[in-house]
């Protein structure tokens, strides 16, 4: 006797339809193309944003950034003073940066940036902001037990080091500005560049390693 | 439940999912067009957020990608005219027509 099983009907009808995108994919289509249609954001705007979001802008411009504070003092006030227009300097100014600060990385101090409320994050500089950022876990942490949290990110502070937590808001966002590691004398910014992480740039890496990559 | 990056892991797309590049992208760039602040986006999605958090939603980036697209829907639709009826409506026509179109050819409305 035939019988009606609901679940395996589904499972064939999507199934027959696999190239079908999934609900959100279909919902964000539909916003898509009436913001578009009604001319509140041009196509093309949307795609460029996705291309270089996805392809071109990474945390190697902060990476530039933090190598530049290491060999050029004058920059390195300068970005200090006002890292929204320093970061100009490279061309680096754009999403979410419009206020940025720079937070340096001392022997007693560390600093370490969050956003409690969302994802607040320095795009143009650093990229998209890593899943953990996002979590609601790295969120509530971060503020109340940073030491712990460092400690899983493999940071282990001593007593004697202070920890500045930074919650960033839509006017502004932070950049951290790590230490030079010893034994990189006479790299050039290039080389620096290289060593120095995302997460360092974040707050949840501290101690760089002078090895050429 | 957090660890240092693995130096040599192969490195990971910005983006899991199109759609979630194309969430951000059109938050952002209709922040930048001044239909909503960027203030307003924080604020909606960090509500957005919150509730999923407490609805006991798992805490991974898809709970965070719809929360943001739950957040830029009621953002266009306060601030930009774009009524939930409208996007129920295109979304019905989109399904339809990938439902319609072969495998391999492009899909229009």
């Amino acid at each position: 006797m035939a019988t009606f099983n609901s679940d395996k009907a589904a499972e064939i009808h999507r199934h027959l339809h696999s190239h079908l995108p999934s609900d959100p994919a279909l919902r964000v289509k539909a916003l898509e193309s009436l913001v578009v249609e009604r001319g509140l954001v041009a196509s093309e705007t949307i795609d460029r944003w996705v291309e270089a979001y996805a392809e071109h802008i990474g945390p190697k411009r902060g990476a530039r950034v933090v190598a530049r504070s290491w060999l050029d003092a004058g920059f390195r006030a300068r970005l200090l003073e006002n890292a929204a227009e320093a970061i100009k300097e490279f061309g680096f100014e754009g999403s979410a940066t419009g206020h940025l600060r720079a937070v340096e990385n001392t022997s007693d101090t560390h600093n370490m940036v969050v956003c409690t409320l969302c994802s607040c994050y320095p795009f143009s500089v650093l990229g998209m902001s890593p899943a953990w950022y996002k979590s609601s876990a790295y969120r509530a942490r971060a503020v109340r037990e940073p030491r712990s949290v460092l400690s899983e990110f493999g940071v282990d502070l001593g007593p004697d080091i202070a920890v500045r937590v930074w919650d960033s808001t839509a006017e502004l966002r932070y950049i951290v500005i790590p230490q030079r590691p010893e034994g990189t004398d006479g790299w050039d910014e290039d080389a620096l560049a290289a060593i120095v992480t995302r997460n360092s740039m974040i707050g949840t890496d501290r101690d760089l390693k002078a090895e050429a990559v | 439940m957090f660890h240092p990056d693995d130096p040599l892991a192969p490195p990971r797309p910005a983006f899991n999912e199109a759609w979630h590049a194309q969430v951000l992208a059109l938050a952002d760039t209709m922040v930048k067009a001044g239909h909503f602040t960027a203030g307003q986006w924080a604020k909606t999605l960090g509500a957005a957020l919150a509730e999923a958090e407490a609805s006991g939603a798992a805490d991974t980036e898809e709970t965070y990608y719809s929360c943001a697209l739950a957040a830029l829907e009621s953002l266009t639709a306060a601030h930009a005219g774009i009524a939930g009826a409208d996007l129920a409506d295109r979304k019905k026509a989109w399904e339809e027509a990938y439902r319609r179109t072969p495998h391999g050819k492009p899909v229009n409305l």
